[in-house]
C-alpha cells in the first residue's frame, strides 16, 4: 500500500533574460526563483490498483514518481510504501519496485540487451529460476526474442521501450512506476505495451502508477485518475466520475434526406453539409432519445451515430476549468 | 539487515560490472589496438628523452637506467589502471543529464556501485592492452627493455602496491565524479584535477627527478601513492623497510579518500536534483 501525506518539494531555478549583458550580470549575481514542484500532496493507493497520474507539463508528475521511488528527498511530509519510507530505506525499497522513465534509458548502450538484463539479475540478486521464468514470460509477451540479442543503440525507440519495460520487471516488483512509457511510440507498439501492462496487473496483481499525456493510455489502463497541477492535487476519482462531471454532453451525427434540421433547446448544431449534420447535446437539458425523436419529426434519417466526447476533450476541459 | 548478513555475496552484483564492462570493452577492438600503438610510441619517446638527459650529465641521474626503462614500460602498459584522466564520461553524463534517476533505483550503494564500475572499466582496458606492450618491451635490448623484478620480494610487493595504488586512483576519481553533483559541469574540476595529479603522481616525470626538498613534500601527497610506489618497487628504486612505509601510506590515503567520497556522496544525495525532468 502506498500512503503519501502532505509531501512538498521546492526546487531552485536560476533564471535570467536572454542576451550577453544579462549573461554577464548573472556571472556575478545569479537570481534564483523557488519553484514549488510539489505542494502538500496526499493520496493513498491500494495494492493491485492501476492509477493514472495526469497533469500538464511541469505539474509535478515526475517529481512525485521520483519521491515515491526514493530518488528525491521531499522537504516536508511523509510517505510510506509497504511500510517503508522510500528515501530513508532506499535500498530495501527499490528491491520491490520497478521504474520506467520513458525519456531515459537503463540499458547499456553498446552491448546486447541480454547483457544488461544479466547485469540487472545480479544487481537485484534474482534467483536463477525466477530470472529464467520472468525472462521467458517477458520475451514472449513483449515479443523480444530477436531484440535482446541486439545492442541497445541499434534498436528503434519502440523496440527499446519494450526492452526497458522488460528490464524494469525482471525482479518481479510489486509496484511499477511508469513515467510516460508510451512517449514516442507508434500505434502498434503502444497497444502492445498497454496490453502487456494490463496483463501484468491481472496476473501478478502489480500496483501500477502511470504518468502520461496519452489519454488512450489512461482510458485503457486505469480506472482511477489523480490530477495534479502546479504541484497540487486537484482531483482524485474514477474516470467515469470525471467524464460525467466535466463533459456532460454527447455528439450526434445524422445522415438524412431532408433539407435542414432546426435544433431544439439543449441541442446545438456543430456542422451541416450534404445532408450530414452534427449536433452537440447537453444531457442536462435533453436526453439522447428525445433529441433523436425531435430530428425524426423533421427529416427522414438514414443513419445516426452517438459519441461521447473524447477523453482528450474531457482532460482539456479539466485543465481549463482548473486554470492550469 | 539481510544485506549485511549475506556477507561476501552482496558483492556479486558489483562483480557483474566487470563482466559487462569487459564485454563492452571487447566491442572496441580498434580502440584497443590504437591505444597499444600510442602507448608504445609514447614510451619510446620518453626513453629517448631520458637518454639525452643521461648523456648530458650521468652523475645527476637519480635512478639507474634499467630501473627507469622498467618504470616507463610498466607505466605505459598499466596506463589504464593509473591515469587519472581515464575518467568515465558515462558517469559524468549520468549526473549532468539526469540518468542518475535510474542509478538510484538500484538496490546498491551508489558509491560502491560507481567504484566497482570504475575499477571494472580500468581493469578491462588494462587487461586488453597491457600484455602486448609488456611482451614487446621485454624483447628490447638493455638498457631500453623491460626486465623481471629485481627479486621475489620486490615482485610480491609490486603486486600488493599495484592494487593499492589502483584503488587510490579510483578513489580519487570518485571525488572528481562526486564534485559534479555540486558544480553541475565536470569540465573545471576535471581539468584542475587531471593536471595536478599528472604532475604530482609521477606520470610526467618519475618523482625521483624532482628537486630535493620539494620531492619529500610531494611524496607524502596522495598522488604519490598511485603509480609512483609500485613502479619504483618493481625496479628496486624503493626497497627494504621503505616498502612498508610506502605501502602503509597508500593504505592511509585509500581510507581517507574513500571515507571522504562516501561522506560527500551522502551529502550530495540529500540534495540531488534530477536534471532534465
Amino acid at each position: 500500500m502506498i500512503e503519501v501525506q502532505h509531501i512538498s518539494k521546492t526546487f531552485q531555478v536560476s533564471r535570467r533574460n536572454a542576451g550577453f549583458s544579462e549573461a554577464f550580470k548573472a556571472l556575478f549575481h545569479r537570481q534564483y526563483e523557488c519553484i514549488k514542484a510539489l505542494d502538500d500532496i496526499s493520496f493513498q493507493i491500494e495494492d493491485g490498483e492501476m492509477v493514472g497520474y495526469i497533469g500538464p507539463n511541469g505539474a509535478g508528475k515526475s517529481s512525485t514518481i521520483k519521491v515515491l521511488s526514493g530518488i528525491l528527498t521531499p522537504d516536508q511530509g511523509t510517505c510510506s510504501i509497504n511500510g517503508r519510507i522510500p528515501w530513508k530505506e532506499r535500498i530495501a525499497h527499490v528491491n520491490e519496485i520497478g521504474v520506467v522513465f520513458g525519456q531515459r534509458s537503463q540499458l547499456w548502450w553498446d552491448v546486447p540487451v541480454i547483457d544488461s538484463f544479466e547485469l540487472l539479475r545480479d544487481i537485484y540478486r534474482i534467483p536463477k529460476n525466477r530470472y529464467n521464468n520472468n525472462l521467458e514470460e517477458l520475451v514472449t509477451l513483449l515479443n523480444l526474442k530477436e531484440l535482446i540479442r541486439t545492442p541497445a543503440r541499434q534498436l528503434s525507440l519502440g523496440q527499446r521501450m519494450r526492452c526497458e519495460i522488460a528490464a524494469s520487471l525482471l525482479h518481479s516488483p510489486k509496484i511499477l512506476f511508469l513515467d510516460e512509457p508510451t512517449i514516442g511510440l507508434d500505434a502498434v507498439s503502444k497497444i502492445a505495451v498497454r496490453d502487456f501492462i494490463l496483463e501484468q496487473n491481472r496476473k501478478h496483481k502489480t500496483t501500477v502508477i502511470l504518468t502520461t499525456h496519452d489519454m488512450q493510455d489512461i482510458e485503457t489502463l486505469t480506472k482511477r485518475i489523480i490530477l495534479i497541477g502546479k504541484g497540487k492535487i486537484l482531483m482524485d476519482g474514477s474516470l467515469e466520475h470525471i467524464r460525467k462531471r466535466f463533459s456532460n454532453n454527447k455528439k450526434l451525427t445524422v445522415e438524412h434526406n431532408g433539407k435542414r434540421i432546426n435544433p431544439c433547446d439543449g441541442m446545438a448544431l456543430c456542422s451541416s453539409s450534404n445532408q450530414i449534420a452534427t449536433f452537440e447535446i447537453d444531457l442536462n437539458k435533453l436526453s439522447v432519445s428525445d433529441a433523436i425523436s425531435h430530428i425524426n419529426k423533421q427529416v427522414e434519417v438514414n443513419d445516426i451515430s452517438v459519441e461521447s466526447s473524447s477523453i482528450d476533450e474531457v482532460v482539456s476541459n479539466l485543465y481549463h476549468q482548473y486554470q492550469i | 539487515m539481510g544485506q549485511e548478513l549475506n556477507g561476501i555475496f552482496r558483492y556479486q552484483k558489483y562483480i557483474s560490472f566487470f563482466r559487462i564492462r569487459f564485454v563492452a570493452g571487447l566491442q572496441y577492438k580498434a580502440a584497443a589496438l590504437a591505444g597499444i600503438v600510442t602507448q608504445f610510441v609514447w614510451g619510446a619517446l620518453e626513453l629517448l628523452m631520458f637518454r639525452a638527459f643521461y648523456e648530458a650529465y650521468p652523475a645527476a641521474f637519480p635512478m639507474t637506467r634499467e630501473a627507469l626503462s622498467s618504470y616507463i614500460w610498466l607505466q605505459q602498459a598499466l596506463l589504464a589502471l593509473f591515469m587519472t584522466w581515464f575518467l568515465e564520461n558515462d558517469i559524468f553524463n549520468t549526473i549532468t543529464e539526469g540518468g542518475i534517476a535510474y542509478e538510484l533505483c538500484r538496490p546498491a550503494d551508489l558509491y560502491d556501485m560507481w567504484f566497482f564500475r570504475s575499477m571494472a572499466n580500468r581493469l578491462s582496458k588494462a587487461v586488453l592492452r597491457s600484455f602486448p606492450i609488456l611482451i614487446f618491451a621485454s624483447f628490447l635490448p638493455m638498457p631500453y627493455g623491460m626486465r623481471l623484478p629485481v627479486n621475489l620480494t620486490a615482485g610480491f610487493w609490486f603486486f600488493i602496491t599495484v592494487i593499492l595504488g589502483f584503488l587510490v586512483v579510483v578513489a580519487f576519481c570518485m571525488l572528481v565524479y562526486i564534485a559534479t553533483f555540486f558544480t553541475f559541469s565536470p569540465v573545471g574540476v576535471r581539468m584542475v584535477a587531471i593536471s595536478v595529479v599528472e604532475f604530482f603522481s609521477g606520470a610526467v616525470i618519475p618523482l625521483p627527478f624532482l628537486p630535493d626538498g620539494f620531492r619529500q613534500f610531494v611524496e607524502i601527497l596522495p598522488f604519490a601513492s598511485m603509480q609512483n610506489v609500485p613502479l619504483r618497487i618493481y625496479s628496486g628504486d624503493i626497497n627494504g623497510l621503505e616498502i612498508y612505509a610506502r605501502a602503509g601510506l597508500q593504505l592511509f590515503w585509500l581510507i581517507v579518500l574513500v571515507g571522504l567520497g562516501k561522506w560527500l556522496t551522502a551529502v550530495a544525495l540529500k540534495r540531488v536534483v534530477v536534471q532534465g525532468g
